[in-house]
């Protein structure tokens, strides 16, 4: 078997804590991500889905290579990111690009949208001005924008527009692999639509993988192949999109997901909420990191920390009840 | 519910072809053009709208909060408790916003202030409207704090902002909102900032503050989910107009307005998946540069040729249901004043 485009094994990451700013001790650490590992196809879409500081920005930094994991490595068809260097790594910040949640801030707005869509291929490609040209003429079009675009300002835009600007700076290298972090959330309804199915698109057009970090799980069940649900740190459940959506294992996602669909009022009753809030990840809870909110919680979770099994075929859940 | 409606006492706020436009160097912005709906008691309207269609420009119209100088209230009323906002002088209305008219704003780390103590800033709609002795201030502060759920409230009086989560900020702010006890809260998108199992939580306790107090509630989203949570009617906004009223049974099953239609399309929902979305094109229209007739006639995959030239009159479709939009005008055989918004 091939090995997949991009693996994480064991990753985790940790970041110091300090106090003080001269003699700055250190007091503690923050878990930011804990001995995660995915993989990722090429063609398909991984969805990262979880709460603010659940881990899934950080899992896309050590993707992008702006952070460095603290134990485990990332495999970029089957060699260690760790372990490259050079040709390597330029090759791998060509084929690896990123869309941010914002492209007013994503964007310099002091270059013109030809420049910005350009500049990758002349990093990372070397190519001469003329075939840049051409290139950025060409992946306007992929995002069906006017070649003539080129030319102007990223304020002459809105807000969609300048997502597809983002996306086309993304596929100008031939990337194969695009991390999408929040790539909708700051788009109106109408918008929202033509973006996803713009990515579709693209991703049926050329192949691509998609590295999707949400916390909307109405977006990620319509992009994602596969969903990676992720608390505190650690992935809680991963499945085929359809499957965990359709039935979801972990009480985290049973939550998550009952949060999201549209209830009637006055129908919410039998529903599950869970309370009380995510905790401080410098000091996780004991055993299960869920436990604490869990309705179901048993007295084993406080104890012992679950580890992510495969209770079916392609669905892991790291959850005592199963 | 709604089966008498000849005989249901007249509604807590009424808003009658309201009427607010922004002056600009770029031109006359109709931010909110002929706007009329009516709450009752205990009720809660969402307004649901893309940003700029005019949802939180209504909202700040109803408290005299528009900005100024560009923005002006052109022409309309607002009747509250059968009284006409727009007609009162600025010391009643700042009796009216906080004690009677209560409002919740998006982010809550802007609206509290990071150097007043919690227990200050909840405090403060009840001195200024002189809702409660002295004596026993903190006591209710303490009771407003508990009633939203924060825990240990008495040790928190003393906390600053920054101290709290944002899920207990933005009860914070609710807890200031109801402090006055008023009959009417706006809620202008209070839980987008907060995550999803938060934002659950939080709509939890509105409904219950609701129920409890008989409050009424205008819910200003773009969020169909939390929407549906809340809200018992909804009034959908484009470009300054309601489009369509109905209940929210009706917006998920009987959407009769093109633009209601595609909305609900073209959300990622998580009930079903489909494989595109019938989006909609092209982008909501700027308030400077309406076209005539209906604008939301350019986006429409059934525009006909009176849309591009005429704006269409609501059209009831049952008691609470009203559409405009000309599609819905030709089976209507009543006679009625074009633009008014009937409600009985």
């Amino acid at each position: 078997m091939s090995p997949a485009l991009l693996e994480a094994r064991n990753v985790s990451k940790r970041f110091p804590v300090t106090k003080g700013l001269i003699l700055g001790g250190n007091v503690g650490w923050i878990h930011a991500v804990e001995d995660v590992s995915f993989h990722i196809d090429g063609g398909e879409t991984l969805g990262l889905v979880g709460e603010s500081g659940c881990g899934k920005s950080t899992t896309a930094r050590m993707v992008l290579l702006l952070e460095r994991p603290t134990d485990g490595e990332m495999l970029y068809e089957g060699v260690s990111l760790q372990e490259m260097s050079g040709a390597d790594l330029r090759r791998y910040r060509g084929t690896v690009q990123a869309v941010f949640q914002d492209p007013q801030s994503s964007l310099n707005p002091r270059m013109r949208v030809g420049d910005i869509v350009g500049e990758p291929l002349e990093v990372n490609a070397g190519l001469p001005r003329r075939a840049v040209r051409e290139r950025v003429a060409e992946v306007l079009e992929d995002v069906n924008l006017d070649a003539a675009f080129a030319r102007l300002y990223p304020h002459e835009f809105s807000g969609g527009q300048r997502q597809r600007i983002a996306l086309a700076r993304a596929l100008a290298t031939h990337s194969r692999l695009i991390v999408l972090d929040e790539p909708v959330a700051s788009l109106d309804a109408s918008i929202r639509s033509q973006i996803i199915n713009l990515l579709k698109d693209l991703q049926d057009q050329h192949g691509l993988s998609y590295l999707l970090i949400t916390h909307d799980l109405a977006v990620s069940r319509h992009l994602s192949h596969r969903v990676a649900v992720m608390y505190l740190g650690r992935i809680v459940e991963e499945a085929r999109a359809d499957a965990l959506y359709a039935e979801p294992l972990h009480p985290y996602t049973k939550a998550l997901i009952a949060a999201a669909l549209p209830v009637r009022a006055g129908q919410e009753s039998d529903e599950m909420v869970v309370a009380g809030e995510v905790p401080n990840p410098m000091d996780p809870p004991s055993g299960c990191r869920f436990h604490p909110r869990c309705p179901l919680a048993m007295a084993r979770c406080a104890e012992e920390e679950p580890v992510l099994r495969e209770v079916a075929p392609e669905r892991r859940v790291a959850c005592h009840l199963f | 519910m709604d089966t008498e409606s000849s005989t249901t006492p007249a509604p807590l706020l009424e808003v009658k072809d309201l009427r607010t436009y922004f002056y600009t160097r770029s031109g006359t912005g109709r931010a909110v053009d002929g706007v009329s709906f009516a709450l009752r008691q205990g009720e809660s309207l969402g307004l649901l709208g893309e940003s700029g269609c005019g949802k939180s420009m209504t909202s700040l119209s109803i408290l005299r909060l528009v900005p100024r100088p560009a923005g002006r209230i052109v022409s309309g009323q607002v009747l509250f408790r059968g009284r006409d906002l727009l007609r009162i002088s600025e010391q009643d209305m700042r009796r009216v916003r906080g004690k009677e008219i209560a409002m919740i704003l998006q982010d809550p780390l802007s609206t509290l202030n990071p150097v007043f103590t919690i227990g200050n800033q909840v405090a403060e709609p009840l001195r200024v409207h002189g809702v409660v002795s002295r004596s026993r201030l903190w006591e209710r502060v303490s009771k407003l704090l508990s009633l939203v759920r924060i825990p240990a409230p008495e040790s928190r009086l003393r906390d600053y902002p920054h101290q709290f989560s944002g899920g207990m900020r933005q009860r914070v702010v609710g807890a200031t909102a109801i402090a006055a006890g008023p009959r009417l809260l706006i809620a202008d998108e209070p839980t987008t900032s907060l995550d999803v199992t938060i934002q659950a939580q939080y709509l939890r306790l509105l409904k219950e503050l609701q129920r409890e107090s008989n409050l009424s509630i205008i819910y200003i989203t773009h969020d169909l989910a939390t929407l549906a949570r809340i809200c018992d009617r909804v009034a959908v906004m484009y470009a300054g107009k309601i489009v369509e009223q109905l209940t929210v049974e009706a917006l998920f099953e009987r959407p009769a307005h093109p633009y209601t239609e595609a909305l609900l399309q073209s959300v990622p929902r998580m009930d079903r998946k489909v494989h595109r979305f019938a989006s909609i094109e092209g982008s909501p229209p700027v308030v400077y540069d309406l076209p005539p007739g209906c604008a939301f006639a350019p986006r429409c995959p059934k525009a006909m040729d009176i849309c591009r030239s005429e704006s269409p009159p609501a059209t009831r479709i049952d008691a609470d249901h009203h559409v405009s939009c000309w599609l819905h005008e030709k089976d209507e055989h009543e006679p009625r004043a074009a633009g008014s918004q009937e409600r009985q």
